[in-house]
Formats: structure tokens, C-alpha cells, sequence
């Protein structure tokens, strides 16, 4: 088993992914610079981690798309490879045209940091697969924009083909349907705004996050 | 920003807060009169900012060493030894809290912003990661009308800055009272992890080797900063908002990762951010204190602005930046790093020989003045004082007993300094770097982030009680110190030493400096008796407006240490059945006291006293019991007395308690008095708890049960929990309107 985790310049969860993905599942674990130009050989699992790339200026996630790795992690997620954006990680993969839809600045225009009780809407990809029958999982958000929001055709096609994984119990910040994680209609792409890099031990308040990790690595 | 031909240079150093004495010293030290760029360096140098002229004497107090102490005050951060990790590394906690109160006022999204840079640099600078930030904050009254606007732009600015940046806010503090109105404090506390035996220091080590800036650009802003922070605010302070930095944590987060990429790559020989006064302080205090000379070649400087004077780069607080020292050939690592992450940089000089500061700039020297004076000639006043007025011991017999307890209890606990405070902390990441423990959210005394890697945990906090400091600046200073201790304690930590930040008013008044004298007094036998030792600080003076003084606000940032984080305590933890053991002696003093204040509307009577050695014994108790797995959740006592910390500990928990009421003491003194050094304890056996306590010489009684959804005393109220919630949550996002 092998992840890399990008980093941009700004990232800063790059580190809690790594040690997330290290804890959860024994993987070995490669920090990947944002201007490298190819992924290291036989990743099993990519991810786009947390923070403020580029310092979110311009918009959160718009120049990150365009980094020199961004090439091939689009060309391998092509070949079906295991990719995760978490938090600006999901921003970065709805701007690089990997996911529908955007994330708008929160309806009460506050940067939130909370737990978060997130209904696990989807257990039959390959993210949340070893969610099983637990129904529910509790992680935390921390973000300004992550406010999911997409025209209702896209919405509704989210929904009719099982593509939103995590809906919101308590919807924190007026994402369209409560939605909190989708996939691409491939089901290898996946993007959360809660952080499952945060709870993946019981002591951080939360394990259910080690099982996202374990489920996207079990296939491999 | 440049003198006017008109004016005369003695003339232009009043306008630079430099006094005629002060102005005398310069031309004495000289020989002659200096310049206009000499006089801005100087005047920066000697400010109360950089030089603590006035407080200097004072803070000699303070004990500033122990056995865990490996670098105190003097440096830009403390550091301490918090033992080895798992591999037998010894690692080094370093931390540091500073104020950023005049910008904060007047710009206060900025102000807050690059107060919070500021003090991550100066962890950083010494070769620490930051790992945890803090923040103490003092506001007007809320019915003043700049209150909440200042109010959501500090905390947006602190949030946008440390958020961006990926180090968790994991704990603080904020009051609210009229004293305040004129002048905000904004206190930042950033405590950082490194290797001990990689700690980096600011003294050049020789002459002869590159000076190497790197960073953002040099513009504009922030000139005269440390000069401002230096001075009283009148009607024209907003006139000043031009001196506010503006910050980008953006360039922050990549100055961290440079920084510690550079110092990995053994290229570093010292190290300096460039914070107050930027380039001058940063420049003279390498060479100061490295007994060497500096030259810098200002068409060097990296700058944003096009025609900049040698005046406006070396007063230029522009944020981010950093000054290194590299070793000789090793100019090469610092070009390969900065490229790497898209830092601006270059070599602006040497260390050299002379022991003097020399500036080029378009190929001519503009100023050449020794070392010496500036570094460590700054006048050191010892400024005359008059012992505070002390207010009365109150008795519970000269407190009204409220008619409705269960109102009381509600008025008090929706109070501005009571009410939750979720508002603002759900606007600061807490949990980034996936370490944290105990945040403002969890319920606990303290935060607490693990130390990464290992077992170990670092418990932090920050404290002061303006209202006791005010009433008497001794007693005042000791609990500031205690109450740090006591948080620590709470949550199973050894706590180990402290940083402070002393906000006071204008020490040229006898009354002011009278406070400080007495406050710093009381704050080190607390340090002594507690062998808690100051290892950095920052003294933030003037915080007046129209000859109004702040209450005297001496904060504490504390830190300790907790061997294994699965032995510590919160006070979100109880369950239904548990006997509530209060430890502690209850004498019912409402002197000063929360009740007194917002419940009967009157601010006087002396404080609760410390008896620092009764203050010591409990919590060693307590400390053991948690040590030894015997208890797990604990609140310490403090604002509000037993009702607060009963209330804050069912409402985390949600979990009801009923309290019973002795009958051997007034039933308002016993809910509402503040006496110092007591902890609310649960557990299963009480008497086996009692018998430690005892056997400890320990006062120790059964002060109730948790249970239900209610939070009652049998006789005096009932009040059900989600009331009581309301009340607690409901008050700042009213007060804010949203």
C-alpha cells in the first residue's frame, strides 16, 4: 500500500494526512511537492490536503489547480486511482475540474471550526466502504468557504447516482442539500470538507476518520 | 515622513517621543548631533517598546531560572526542557506572549493579524515549530459604541492569521469592562517544539560573516510602530492607522517552512525576526549582542515601493521578514531554500569589526554610529511611585444575599466576562496539526496539544483577574501567577514556567508606576513560591486615552507539562452519580468578586488573598489524584466562585448537579465567594478522596451530586440545565447579532 499527499505552498494539514494515513492503515506515506511532475510509481492512494494554498488568494483552490503535479494527479485519477481532497483539497479538485460544483463562502460569512455528526449517505464506494451499517460519523470542519453548491440539475444528478457520500446532520453552513462530501461519477474521486485527518484516533474525539482511509486503501 | 528643514533635530526627537534628556544623551554619546536617519534608529532603539526603560528595574524581580529552564528572558522567546522523546531527543518547549494593543485599536483586523505573526516569528526565529496559539483580550464595555466592531475584527484577524498559517488557537480569555474603551489589549501567546540542543540564538558570532534578508519586501508600513506603542492615544489616534502593519500569512507560512529548512541545513550562525522598529532592532541587537559591528547595504534591501529612503527601509515595519547570519560559504543553501519556496531575499551586508552600525545607501554612507549606546545605553528610569490605595475587607455580612438565587445565578453566568465564548473561538482552527487535546470547545482548564510523536502532552493558559490588580496591585499579581498554576494543575499538568505580558498605563504617573512596581512585586513571590519562573515577557505601557489608564493588566501564559496524556483531567467528564468534592478552604470572601460586580452592580472591596503555600499543598493533592488515575475531572475555582465552575462543569458534561448547602456559612458567601486555591473534584468514592485529603492536611468536604437535568442548591434555586444554557450561549451572538 502506498498514498502520497500533495504539497502546495500554503498546505498545512499535509502532515496531519500523512501521519492520519500512517496511523489508520500502515501505508507508507510520501510527501509529494506541488512542482513535482509525476506521482511516485504504484500510488495506491492520492491526496489534496487541507489549508490555504497559494494563500487562497485569488480563490480558494484556483491556482493550485493549475500546480505542475496537478497533470498527473488529474491523468492517474483518470486511470481510477484512489484520489481524496479534503477541505481545501476539495476545493482544489472541484477548481481542477474533478468534481462538480464549488465552494461558496459560508452562509454566515465566519470561518467555523466545530465537531461536526455527518450522515455517511454512501457506503458503497470505495471511501466508506468499511463504514458498514454505522450510519453516522463524527469529525470536525474548519474552513470559511465550504459552502457546497452546484446548479440543481448537477445536485440532482449527485444525488439520483449516489455521488454525495457525506451529508451534514446539522448543515454548518448552508451547503446546498447538506452536503458535505461527493464523488465523481467513477466513484475513485473523492471531496470532503469535514477533516477525517482530524479524528483518527479516539483521543482527537474522534476515530471515524481512520475508516475513510482504511476503506480507500483496502481495495488496493 | 521627513523632517521638515524648519524643524531643528532636538525639535524633531519630541516628535519621536524622545525627551530633551534623552535627546542630550544622543548628541553625548555621539559627539555630535545626528541625523535624521540616526535620530529615527535611535528613537526606536530607546523607545519604551524596544528598550523597557521604565520597567527594566522591575522586571530584575522576576526569578528567571530553574531546572527545567534552558533560555530565559532576553531572547525572542523562553525556552524549557520538557525531557526526551521516545528516541532519547531532548526536546525544548519555547514560547512567548506579546501585545499588539495600540495597532489593534485603531486598525484591529490588521492589529490582531500581525500580533499573531509577530509572536509565531519570535518562537520560530528560535528554531521551534509553533504548535499552539493563545490569546488574552480585553474589550470596552459592550454599550460602548466601538466595542463590537472591534470585536469582530480582532477575532477575525487573529482567526485569519492563524487559521492560514495551520497552528491551532487551542485556548484564551476575554473581558469585557469600560476601562477598556479607550484602549483594546490584544495579548498573543505562541508556544512552539524544537530539539534541545538545536535552539537558535540572535548574537553574531564573529565579524566578517553575510547578512542575509529574506522574506516578503520591504515597503512602508508600520513606520514608527514601536513608537506609537510607545505612547499615549488622544482624539487624533486614528490619524496613526498609516504606522499599522499589514499582515500576510500567506508569506508567514512559507517564512516558517524557509526558516526551518534553513536552520536544518546547518547554514545558520544567528538568526533575528524583524519585528518592532524591523530592520534597525533587528540589525543592532545581532551585533550588540554579538559585541561586533554591522554594515548593510540598503540598495540591497528587497523593496515593494520604488524610491524608498534609507529612513523609511530601516524604520519600515513591513511583516514577515527575517534577518540571518549564515556561515561563511554557505550562502548557496539559503538561495536554494528561498528559491524553493518563493522567498524574496538577499545579502544586505557583513558582520564586521567595528562595533559600529554603518548604512549605505546609492553608494554613500548615511549613518555611522556606534553599537554601544544604542544596544544598551537606552536611559534606564527608575521612575518614581506611590503605593496603590487598597480597598477594604469586605465581610459577607456588607453583600447583599440576592432575593432570587436562581436569577442571580443566570445574571452571572451570562455575563460579559462569564458568558461562553463559542462566538469567537469557533472562528480560530483548533484542531489543525492534529494534536490537540483539550481546546476552548472540550471543557478543560487549559489546552492541550500532545507533543507529536511521543506521550507527552504540553498544557497551556493564559490569566489574569484586572479586577483584583485594580483593587490591589499585589494580591493582584500573586493570583494572576497562582490562578496560571491552578489551570495547569487542573488538568494533571506539572506546570513548569511562564511568560507574562504587562499592560499597564502611563508609568510617568506616580499612581501607574505604583501599580506596576506592586503587581510585579506580588507576581514574583508567587514565581518563587510556586518555582514557576518568568522565562519571557513583554511590557506594553501607555495604554491610555485622555489620561484614562486601563486596569492594571499584568497577564500570565503558562505552561506545563503532562508525562502521559492519558492521565489528564477536563471537566466535561461527569456523569450522573458522582459526588462533587470540593477541595480547598471556604471562607465566603465577595470582596471584588464577580457576584458583587454583576449582580449588585459594585466594584470594590479587597480581592481574595493568595496564601501561596495553601496554594501549593492543595494542588500537589490535586495533581497527585489525577497522576494516579484517582480522578479525571476537575475545574478549578475562580470567577463566580462554586456556582461558576458547578455550572461550567454540568453545562460541558451535560450532566445536572445538586448542591447542598452547609449551614455553617452564609449561603451567598459559600455559592458566590472567590477564596483562592480550590478545585471542584468528581468522583465515584468520595471517602476514599476524603481520607487522601485529610491525611494531605487538606480541607476537603462533599459539596454535592450530578445527576438529572437541572442545576439546583435544595432551598435557594432550581434551575433546568437547557435554562441555564441559553443564558450562558446566548449572550455574545446577541450581543454580536448573529
Amino acid at each position: 500500500m502506498k498514498a502520497a499527499v500533495i504539497v502546495f505552498p500554503g498546505s498545512n494539514c499535509d502532515r496531519d494526512c500523512k501521519v492520519a494515513i500512517e496511523r489508520s492503515t500502515g501505508a507508507a506515506v510520501a510527501l509529494v511537492w506541488h512542482q513535482e511532475t509525476a506521482l511516485p510509481a504504484g500510488v495506491d492512494l492520492v491526496v489534496l490536503p487541507g489549508g490555504f494554498a497559494y494563500g487562497d488568494y485569488l480563490r480558494c483552490g484556483a491556482m493550485a489547480a493549475l500546480s505542475p503535479i496537478m497533470a498527473d494527479v488529474k491523468a492517474q485519477a483518470g486511470r481510477g486511482v484512489a484520489t481524496v481532497g479534503i477541505c481545501n483539497g476539495f476545493q482544489v479538485l472541484c477548481e481542477a475540474g474533478l468534481l462538480p460544483g464549488a465552494l461558496l463562502r459560508n452562509d454566515h460569512l465566519k470561518y467555523n471550526c466545530k465537531q461536526v455528526e455527518l450522515e455517511v449517505a454512501n457506503s458503497q464506494t470505495r471511501f466508506t466502504a468499511g463504514y458498514k451499517d454505522q450510519r453516522q460519523a463524527v469529525m470536525t470542519v474548519g474552513n470559511g468557504e465550504g459552502n457546497f453548491f452546484a446548479d440543481e440539475a448537477t445536485l440532482d444528478r449527485l444525488e439520483g447516482e449516489g455521488q454525495v457520500v457525506f451529508r451534514y446532520v446539522a448543515n454548518p453552513n448552508g451547503s446546498a442539500r447538506d452536503i458535505a462530501g461527493i464523488v465523481n461519477p467513477q466513484g475513485n474521486v473523492l471531496g470532503l470538507m469535514p477533516h477525517p485527518d482530524r479524528a483518527f484516533e479516539p483521543e482527537l474525539g474522534s476515530a471515524d476518520g481512520a475508516i475513510l482511509f482504511q476503506s480507500a486503501l483496502a481495495s488496493a | 515622513m521627513s523632517a521638515s528643514p524648519a524643524k531643528s533635530m532636538a525639535e524633531t526627537a519630541t516628535e519621536y517621543g524622545l525627551n530633551a534628556e534623552e535627546y542630550g544623551r544622543i548628541v553625548a554619546r555621539l559627539n555630535r548631533e545626528p541625523n535624521h536617519l540616526e535620530l529615527g534608529v535611535f528613537s526606536v532603539m530607546w523607545s519604551e517598546h524596544c528598550s523597557y526603560k521604565s520597567s527594566k528595574k522591575q522586571l530584575g524581580k522576576f526569578p528567571t531560572t530553574g531546572p527545567r529552564v534552558i533560555c530565559g528572558p532576553g531572547e525572542n522567546a523562553g525556552v524549557i526542557d520538557i525531557g526526551p522523546d521516545d528516541n532519547g531527543v531532548g526536546q525544548a518547549c519555547v514560547f512567548k506572549m506579546e501585545s499588539h494593543n495600540h495597532p489593534s485599536f485603531i486598525e484591529p483586523y490588521q492589529g490582531a493579524a500581525t500580533g499573531v505573526g509577530g509572536i509565531m516569528r519570535d518562537v520560530f526565529t528560535m528554531g521551534a515549530r509553533p504548535i499552539a496559539l493563545l490569546n488574552a483580550l480585553r474589550f470596552g464595555d459592550p454599550g460602548h459604541p466601538k466595542t463590537k466592531r472591534l470585536v469582530a475584527g480582532v477575532v477575525s484577524g487573529i482567526g485569519g492569521y492563524g487559521n492560514c498559517v495551520g497552528v491551532p488557537t487551542v485556548a484564551g480569555e476575554t473581558n469585557f469592562h469600560r476601562g477598556y474603551d479607550g484602549n483594546i489589549l490584544v495579548n498573543a501567546m505562541c508556544v512552539g517544539l524544537a530539539d534541545a540542543d538545536k535552539i537558535f540564538y540572535s548574537a553574531a558570532p564573529s565579524a566578517g560573516l553575510p547578512v542575509v534578508y529574506f522574506g516578503s519586501k520591504t515597503g512602508r508600513d508600520g513606520i514608527h510602530g514601536a513608537t506609537m506603542a510607545s505612547a499615549e492615544f488622544d482624539e487624533a489616534s486614528d490619524e496613526k492607522r498609516p504606522t499599522v502593519q499589514v499582515g500576510d500569512p500567506f508569506a508567514e507560512k512559507l517564512l516558517i517552512e524557509a526558516t526551518l529548512e534553513l536552520m536544518a541545513s546547518g547554514a545558520v550562525a544567528a538568526i533575528q525576526d524583524m519585528g518592532a522598529a524591523g530592520l534597525t532592532s533587528s540589525s543592532v541587537e545581532m551585533a550588540g549582542k554579538g559585541g561586533v559591528g554591522i554594515e548593510l547595504d540598503l540598495d540591497q534591501v528587497p523593496q515593494r515601493e520604488e524610491g524608498m529612503s534609507a529612513y523609511e527601509m530601516m524604520l519600515s515595519e513591513s511583516q514577515e521578514r527575517m534577518l540571518a547570519i549564515l556561515k561563511p560559504g554557505r550562502e548557496a543553501d539559503g538561495e536554494r531554500i528561498f528559491a524553493k519556496w518563493g522567498l524574496d531575499a538577499a545579502t544586505i551586508g557583513k558582520t564586521t569589526d567595528t562595533g559600529h552600525l554603518v548604512l549605505r545607501h546609492k553608494g554613500e554612507i548615511v549613518a555611522d554610529v556606534p553599537l554601544a549606546p544604542l544596544f544598551d545605553d537606552a536611559p534606564l528610569y527608575d521612575r518614581p511611585w506611590i503605593a496603590p490605595t487598597l480597598q477594604p475587607r469586605l465581610t459577607p455580612a456588607d453583600v447583599a444575599e440576592p432575593k432570587d438565587y436562581g436569577a442571580a445565578v443566570l445574571t452571572l453566568m451570562s455575563a460579559p466576562d462569564m458568558a461562553s465564548k463559542r462566538w469567537l473561538w469557533e472562528q480560530y482552527d483548533r484542531h489543525v496539526m492534529a494534536d490537540t487535546l483539550e481546546d476552548s470547545a472540550t471543557g478543560a482548564d487549559a489546552g492541550i496539544v500532545r507533543v507529536h510523536g511521543t506521550r507527552k502532552a504540553l498544557a497551556m493558559t493564559s490569566d489574569v483577574t484586572p479586577r483584583y490588580v485594580q483593587a490591589d496591585p499585589y494580591e493582584g499579581g500573586k493570583q494572576a501567577v497562582a490562578e496560571a498554576w491552578r489551570n495547569l494543575i487542573a488538568v494533571g499538568a506539572e506546570p513548569i514556567a511562564i511568560t507574562d505580558n504587562l499592560n499597564f498605563g502611563n508609568p510617568e504617573r506616580p499612581e501607574i508606576m505604583g501599580q506596576i512596581v506592586r503587581a510585579i512585586d506580588g507576581m514574583a513571590e508567587a514565581c518563587r513560591a510556586l518555582d514557576f519562573p518568568v522565562v519571557s515577557g513583554n511590557v506594553s505601557l501607555y495604554n491610555e486615552t485622555n489620561g484614562a489608564a486601563i486596569p492594571p493588566t499584568p497577564a500570565v501564559g503558562g505552561v506545563g507539562l503532562i508525562a502521559d496524556y492519558a492521565r489528564h483531567a477536563d471537566f466535561s467528564s461527569l456523569k450522573p452519580g458522582d459526588h462533587l468534592v470540593l477541595i480547598g478552604e471556604t471562607q465566603g470572601w465577595l470582596g471584588a468578586s464577580m457576584y458583587l460586580r454583576e449582580c449588585l452592580g459594585r466594584e470594590e472591596g479587597a480581592p481574595p488573598p493568595v496564601d501561596l503555600a495553601v496554594e501549593r499543598r492543595n494542588g500537589e493533592l490535586v495533581r497527585g489524584l489525577i497522576g494516579s488515575g484517582q480522578v479525571e475531572t476537575v475545574h478549578d475555582l475562580s470567577d463566580g466562585g462554586l456556582i461558576a465552575a458547578a455550572a461550567e462543569m454540568a453545562l460541558a458534561s451535560g450532566v445536572g448537579v445538586q448542591l447542598t448547602a452547609p449551614d455553617d456559612i452564609a449561603a451567598h458567601a459559600w455559592l458566590f465567594g472567590e477564596d483562592q486555591a480550590r478545585y471542584l473534584v468528581a468522583t465515584r468514592a468520595a471517602g476514599a478522596l476524603l481520607a487522601v485529603a485529610e491525611a494531605a492536611g487538606v480541607p476537603a468536604r462533599v459539596v454535592g451530586e450530578a445527576g438529572g437535568d437541572a442545576i439546583a442548591a435544595p432551598g435557594l434555586f432550581s434551575l433546568p440545565l437547557e435554562t441555564l444554557r441559553e443564558a450562558h450561549e446566548g449572550w455574545l451572538p446577541g450581543f454580536m447579532g448573529s
